[in-house]
């Protein structure tokens, strides 16, 4: 789960790391009164949605007015924001982050993950923060700094002062940065951080670290034991049906194609649409009804693919480990029954009670098109979808 | 032979009397395993499926002498199953649970490594010795004794796989389903070199999918170390690359993770790559002449 950089500037205050003051707002009015609270005479209005780019793509202003705040809240909220991270539609704005402006005199880049091949979470941190900061990974992996976390011992002193002074800091700088990489650490555990980004960390003219942005993914497995998080959770940020296919644990992601596909497994999913594509077809969607595909999550996994009006066919590729395929197949019936399923389509069971299953799918009366094997299964699908492009 | 289990293994389960311990212990019985007792804190004494149940493991380490240990415990309390099966003397551990917080598994696999004891999963359908053992949720009737090593990431793809090396008759050494959370107990390289020792198995079919370098990983290990025929697909080369936040991830994998690439790396390691899911039987009879 994503979080706004309002919602990770408020936990990073929480932790006491140095953020701007300022007031995540929803109307014109209010954006003009948050510069009133917050005082001077120059703030930063900054469009809170969830991907990088936002600079760059207008998101970002230096306003010197209450009414230049006002303007620029009514121009973007309730609009789209596009960045080169988000799809063409882009990403709704429903806030506006009003903050003082901060003077800058360098800007620096500090960020957290996961890390897969060294399974242990990795600090990064370099001096050349900013909007190319990938670039830089790219053609000068040199200048990123890492510090790597042991699990049992956590992050310590010494790998704080070591990366402050490889970055070139100098006198209080040390002694702040250090205390940021604990404070940053301490929550990266605290809260089940996936991924903590700070871009740019600023030094400001005074000399002081300052996060001037802030990006946190948690880990989805996680939700159970952060209630406090879970309630900073924005649905406006996502797609609709993926949205509704979570309610009922379905993995859900919306694609371009017209070939509506469910499959169990998020593996066989995958797998499954890779050989659409390979037959000529274009998958509509992924969907993973999950190890345990009942009657129930059919219907609802139907509905939802056929919510998308480009879905010209579907597949249902189901491999029965423990489920019993022939209750799969009633499922199926049952949903093309309530449901009221117009477009064709093919099913292919495969493992428990299969034969059984196909059987029932072919008395039927339903256009249903049974397949025998995966690769038949998948030109069958791009037949009854008008064909290869 | 096979590898990590045989005809041999004394099982127990975490998560003995729970739904699925119950339902999953029934079918290895069925199947075979050598299930000799379970654990459920507070249920120590009792007795369920005709075996014994006990309130730790390292009790039921010490009256059933158990190599390995399932695990069915829910999510949030699976590191501490894990810390404390690896604590008892149990030399491998599989763990079935999906859903484990990423932080959980850094210490879990961290405690493992360190007292030497052997984690497969977690988020897996397990391993199976057709034949001979079964641990884990996998269906056991597709699987036909033989000569195929099969390592996946991915629980439904691996049964498509064990199907195809079923259907063609080569049937399967062991079955080794390592899961596909970011954080594995073991990975390609962990099983690859298992099988490449293993006398009974004479090709391998590795199963991956898009994102992490794990399969970048395999392909420079069977390059320098694996002999036998290896066939791979790797789910997802369709897949559009995910909304991504932030650069953090980016640049830890170096823009590495993509099928493509995995491919080509494969491909440079000397391994049959095939697009298609449905290719991987006949893809192993082509390259073994079988």
């Amino acid at each position: 789960m994503n979080l706004h950089e309002y919602q990770a500037k408020e936990l990073f205050a929480e932790y006491g790391l140095p953020v701007s003051k300022g007031y995540a707002v929803d109307t014109p009015e209010d954006a003009a009164a948050a510069t009133a609270k917050i005082g001077g005479d120059k703030w930063v209005v900054k469009a809170q949605v969830h991907a990088g780019g936002r600079g760059k793509a207008g998101g970002v202003k230096l306003v010197n007015s209450a009414e230049e705040a006002s303007e620029f809240a009514a121009s973007w909220l309730g609009k789209n924001l596009v960045t080169y991270q988000t799809d063409a539609k882009g990403q709704p704005v429903t806030k506006i982050l009003v903050e003082s402006c901060t003077d800058i005199a360098q800007e620096l880049y500090l960020g957290a993950v996961v890390d897969r091949s060294t399974r242990r979470v990795v600090f990064m941190a370099s001096t050349e923060g900013g909007v190319e900061i990938e670039k830089v990974a790219e053609e000068t992996p040199e200048k990123i700094l890492r510090a790597i976390i042991d699990p049992l011992v956590g992050a310590q002193p010494y790998q704080g002062r070591d990366l402050a002074f490889r970055l070139g800091l100098e006198g209080v700088q040390i002694k702040q940065f250090t205390a940021l990489f604990l404070g940053l650490s301490k929550m990266f555990h605290d809260l089940d951080f996936a991924l903590l980004e700070i871009n740019p960390l600023v030094i400001t003219e005074k000399g002081d670290l300052h996060c001037l942005d802030g990006k946190i993914n948690i880990d989805s497995n996680a939700m159970y034991r952060q209630a406090k998080l879970k309630e900073m959770h924005d649905p406006s940020q996502e797609d609709e049906r993926e949205a509704d296919a979570a309610k009922w644990e379905l993995n859900y992601v919306a694609l371009d194609g017209n070939i509506g596909c469910m499959v169990n497994g998020a593996g066989l999913a995958m797998g499954t649409m890779d050989i659409v594509q390979l037959h000529g077809g274009s998958p509509a969607n992924f969907l993973d009804v999950g190890g345990g595909a009942t009657k129930e999550r059919v219907t609802e996994a139907f509905k939802i693919i056929l919510s998308d009006e480009n879905v010209a066919a579907v597949l249902v590729n189901i491999f029965g480990g423990i489920v019993r395929c022939d209750l799969i197949a009633e499922g199926v019936i049952g949903a093309v029954e309530e449901v009221g399923v117009k477009v064709p389509v093919v099913v292919r069971l495969e493992g428990n009670n299969a034969e059984i299953g196909r059987e029932v799918l072919g008395k039927s009366g339903f256009n249903i098109i049974a397949a025998t094997s995966l690769a038949d299964a998948a030109e069958k699908v791009v037949a009854a979808a008008g064909g290869s492009k | 032979m096979s590898i990590l289990i045989d005809s041999n293994t004394k099982v127990i389960c975490q998560g003995f009397t729970g739904s699925q311990g119950t339902f999953h212990s029934q079918q290895a019985i069925e199947y075979g395993t050598k299930m000799v007792g379970g654990v459920t804190p507070g249920k120590g004494g009792q007795t369920h499926l005709g075996l014994p149940v006990f309130n730790t493991v390292l009790e039921a380490y010490e009256a059933t002498e158990a190599d390995a240990t399932v695990i069915y415990v829910p999510a949030a309390f699976c590191k501490d199953s894990i810390l404390e099966a690896a604590n008892s003397g149990v030399k491998l551990i599989v763990c079935i649970t999906e859903g484990i917080p990423t932080l959980d598994m850094l210490v879990a696999k961290e405690c493992c490594d360190q007292l030497g004891v052997r984690l497969i999963g977690p988020n897996c359908p397990g391993v199976i010795t057709p034949g001979q053992c079964k641990i884990g949720i996998m269906p056991g009737h597709i699987h036909l004794p033989g000569k195929v090593g099969i390592v996946s990431r991915s629980g439904t793809l691996t049964y498509e796989a064990v199907k195809q090396t079923t259907d063609f008759g080569f049937g399967q050494s062991s079955c080794v389903g390592i899961g596909g959370d970011p954080i594995p107990g073991s990975n390609f390289i962990d099983i690859l070199g298992m099988f490449q020792a293993d006398p009974q198995t004479e090709a391998i079919v590795m199963i991956g999918e898009i994102g992490g370098t794990a399969e970048e990983e395999a392909a420079a290990y069977i390059k320098a170390n694996v002999t036998k025929p290896v066939v791979a697909y790797i789910a997802g080369v369709t897949a559009p690359p995910g909304k991504r936040m932030g650069h953090a991830g980016a640049i830890i994998s170096g823009g590495k993770g993509t099928a493509d690439e995995k491919f080509a790396a494969l491909q440079d390691a000397g391994v049959k790559t095939v697009r298609s899911l449905a290719d991987i039987g006949s893809g192993l009879s082509e390259l073994t002449g079988w």
